[in-house]
């Protein structure tokens, strides 16, 4: 018996029962749509995890910070100078694993800034290099980055992140139309400076869904003739955790930063703090690396030249991401075990439902199987004829279950249009469809080796 | 060399510890072209004589020789094949797959002969022709008579060209006039050349062939009963009168 004419023959056996067949195969269809929907929003889980920690540089960033000395090396400590500029240059010339390297040195304590009356202070002040802008994947959205000759020339110009903005000049969402202080002057611990520049604004897929729905609903109130859409007076509504999750972090960090040239903080804004070292001493230098895979050696190479410049005093440490990166994908790991064990178990119900329904149909067609031996089947043939019955059900209830799945995810969509959106990857399709075909065929192994074994005399004489 | 021939066969089943022999050293040759019948009151053994012969099933002791090929050792699957090549068969309840229609029905000796779709279906034609079926070739086997049934797995059973057929009380579950219509195809059959097995327990049909077999408790009687062979024909053609022993 021709394989076709076999797998024709199953078809028909499902179209001779379609609504069993349906109610078989729904087992199927969902275990497949479930898996599909599971993967997808894990694969969503995962981008909107890891866009933060893209939007810090990823994993080919690390810092390099000053650290207290090492115990053995305490009586050295007059001799530790910190993180300064003349590392950066070392490094410069001396690692090539470091394609890039860029000086930070923020105002500590946090200064005030002030401007139209206003007032704010924020985390992150920092005289930096203009590499500073691609070594922290800034955008800038509006007017230019400060330039190595104001660097040199140690001018009173800044570029700001849009929280900035926001608190001192107002949020576009309340006034209405786009808020852009290029030209306009704010004042750090009192210091006039200049706004060149100011970056694009930062937030996670999951916000910017967020903000756009919110966007859309003030709208339609708009459009409705609402006017009075806050209830109450104007409120805080207290701190919610830098966001709802972890990453969300990093954003703010990078809307409420300010930077202005590196000799500008150093010859103005720190000289005139008390015990204002004789050297540029950096806060921490951010570096670039070649090639993650080549961490290790470009730790080292970096550890090799700091310990010269710093003439073997250890008074600095390396940070990476590969804390955050590893726990994104522990999270990730066990997000996708546990939903694949729930699809799983559907797939496998859905498997017992094969089973069960094909031991049925045997056994109603005894007689059947009884005739077809008669006339030359042999067990092979019965085997054969049985398990591509039941693989067929698996094929078409996967091949169903794939279509599903994208509705499935859809209405996902709906009831969470916040969320990070699921993402179908071909792999979880082919394995959701490999899945269900194998169970298919582990589901009629069972009732197809009974087909096979019945004798045929018994099966004839059966009514 | 007969194109049948069994040898010592014996078939013995175990039952509760109890020892059955349903058939017991049964030697018996049945050569190529006849037209013979099998008799023989329920549970004589008739039936396990005809599993044997039709090959589907095996005897406990003895030889089977199926046109050369020695059975009485084959698997499952060999017997299957033998059965598929040499053997056809028509049952009492005709056995029609009833979900397929009268050509497919035909052509399923051949899907398991492997034979191609064309020929399938060029065979399957020829086979009803000759049964005289080649009209309602679309019609599922519930939409026929009984003796269109009959007539239809008739031509199943044909259409492998087997060296044997083999018809199990072919007419027991048709109306007396159909019955003669189903045996004079037998007959038929019988003239062009093939070797045709009829096990019945009616004396009538059994009348119609020339040689006739008789088992009783599992043995070839010596001497065929004449009254259940219908051999005491005092008209021929006609119902057998019962004699007086």
């Amino acid at each position: 018996m021709s394989l076709w004419s076999a797998i024709l023959v199953g078809l028909k056996e499902i179209w001779a029962h379609k609504f069993r067949s349906l109610l078989t195969m729904l087992g199927i269809i969902l275990g497949v749509s479930s898996l599909i929907a599971m993967s997808a929003l894990v694969q969503g889980m995962e981008n909107g995890a890891k866009e933060a920690l893209i939007a810090v540089g990823g994993l080919q960033k690390l810092r390099v910070e000053p650290q207290p000395l090492p115990i053995e090396q305490r009586h050295l400590r007059d001799f530790a100078r910190g993180v300064t500029l003349d590392d950066v240059h070392a490094l410069q010339a001396s690692a090539p694993e470091v394609i890039k390297v860029s000086p930070e040195m923020r105002l500590e304590p946090q200064p005030t800034l002030a401007a139209n009356g206003k007032f704010h202070r924020t985390w992150m002040t920092a005289g930096v290099w203009p590499v500073q802008l691609e070594m922290m994947e800034h955008t800038i959205e509006h007017g230019r980055m400060f330039s190595e000759v104001d660097n040199e020339l140690a001018r009173n110009v800044c570029v700001i992140g849009t929280n900035i903005r926001d608190e001192l000049f107002g949020k576009p969402e309340e006034t209405g139309e786009p808020v852009i202080p290029i030209g306009q002057q704010l004042t750090i611990n009192g210091y006039p400076f200049t706004i060149v520049g100011m970056f694009q604004h930062y937030e996670s897929e999951a916000d910017r869904k967020a903000r756009l729905l919110r966007e859309q609903e003030l709208a339609a109130k708009r459009a409705a003739g609402e006017t009075n859409f806050a209830s109450g007076p104007k409120r805080s509504r207290g701190w919610n955790g830098g966001g709802r999750r972890g990453g969300n972090f990093a954003f703010w960090i990078k809307n409420n930063t300010v930077y202005l040239p590196l000799n500008t903080m150093w010859l103005k804004l720190k000289s005139g703090q008390t015990n204002a070292p004789a050297v540029p001493t950096l806060t921490n230098m951010e570096l670039k690396i070649r090639d993650v895979s080549r961490l290790n050696q470009a730790l080292t190479q970096i550890r090799n030249v700091l310990m010269v410049t710093h003439r073997g005093v250890e008074d600095f440490t390396f940070r990476t991401q590969e804390d955050w990166a590893e726990s994104i994908n522990v999270f990730i790991r066990n997000a996708r075990m546990s939903g694949g064990i729930i699809a799983g178990i559907s797939l496998l119900v859905g498997g017992i439902g094969i089973m069960n329904i094909m031991l049925a149909s045997i056994s109603e067609r005894i007689r059947e199987i009884g005739i077809r031996k008669a006339v030359g089947a042999d067990g092979a043939d019965v085997f054969i004829q049985i398990l591509i019955e039941s693989t067929v059900i698996a094929i078409v209830g996967g091949a169903a279950g794939l279509l599903t799945s994208f509705g499935l995810i859809k209405i996902i969509g709906m009831i969470t249009p916040t969320d990070n959106a699921p993402v179908i990857t071909v792999g979880s399709m082919a394995l959701a469809f490999g899945a269900s075909v194998g169970i298919g065929i582990l589901a009629g192994l069972f009732p197809a080796f009974k087909a096979a074994r019945m004798n045929v005399i018994q099966a004839l004489r059966y009514d | 060399m007969a194109l049948l021939e069994l040898r010592n066969i014996s078939k013995i089943y175990h039952l509760g510890g109890e020892e059955i022999r349903a058939l017991d050293d049964v030697s018996l040759d049945i050569g190529e072209g006849e037209f013979i019948s099998i008799i023989g009151p329920s549970g004589s053994g008739k039936s396990t004589l005809m599993h044997i012969v039709g090959c589907l099933d095996t005897p406990s002791k003895g030889t089977v020789r199926l046109d050369g090929v020695e059975a009485q050792n084959a698997s499952q699957t060999q017997l299957a094949h033998l059965r598929n090549k040499k053997i056809g068969f028509v049952f009492q309840f005709f056995n029609l797959l009833p979900k397929l229609n009268v050509v497919q029905n035909v052509e399923l000796p051949m899907i398991y002969a492997g034979l191609s779709a064309k020929e399938r279906r060029e065979r399957a034609l020829k086979a009803l022709e000759a049964v005289e079926m080649g009209n309602r070739l679309k019609n599922r086997p519930s939409q026929l008579s009984g003796g269109q049934q009959q007539r239809v797995a008739i031509a199943r059973a044909l259409v492998n060209d087997p060296k044997i057929i083999l018809a199990d009380e072919p007419t027991g579950n048709l109306d007396t006039h159909t019955g003669e219509v189903i045996l004079a195809l037998f007959r038929r059959l019988s003239a062009e050349g093939r070797t045709v097995i009829l096990v019945t327990h009616n004396p009538e049909i059994a009348a119609v062939t020339p040689r006739r077999i008789e088992i009783r408790n599992g043995k070839i009687a010596d001497k065929v009963d004449e009254r259940l062979a219908g051999l005491d024909r005092t008209k021929p053609g006609s119902p057998a009168p019962i004699s007086v022993a």
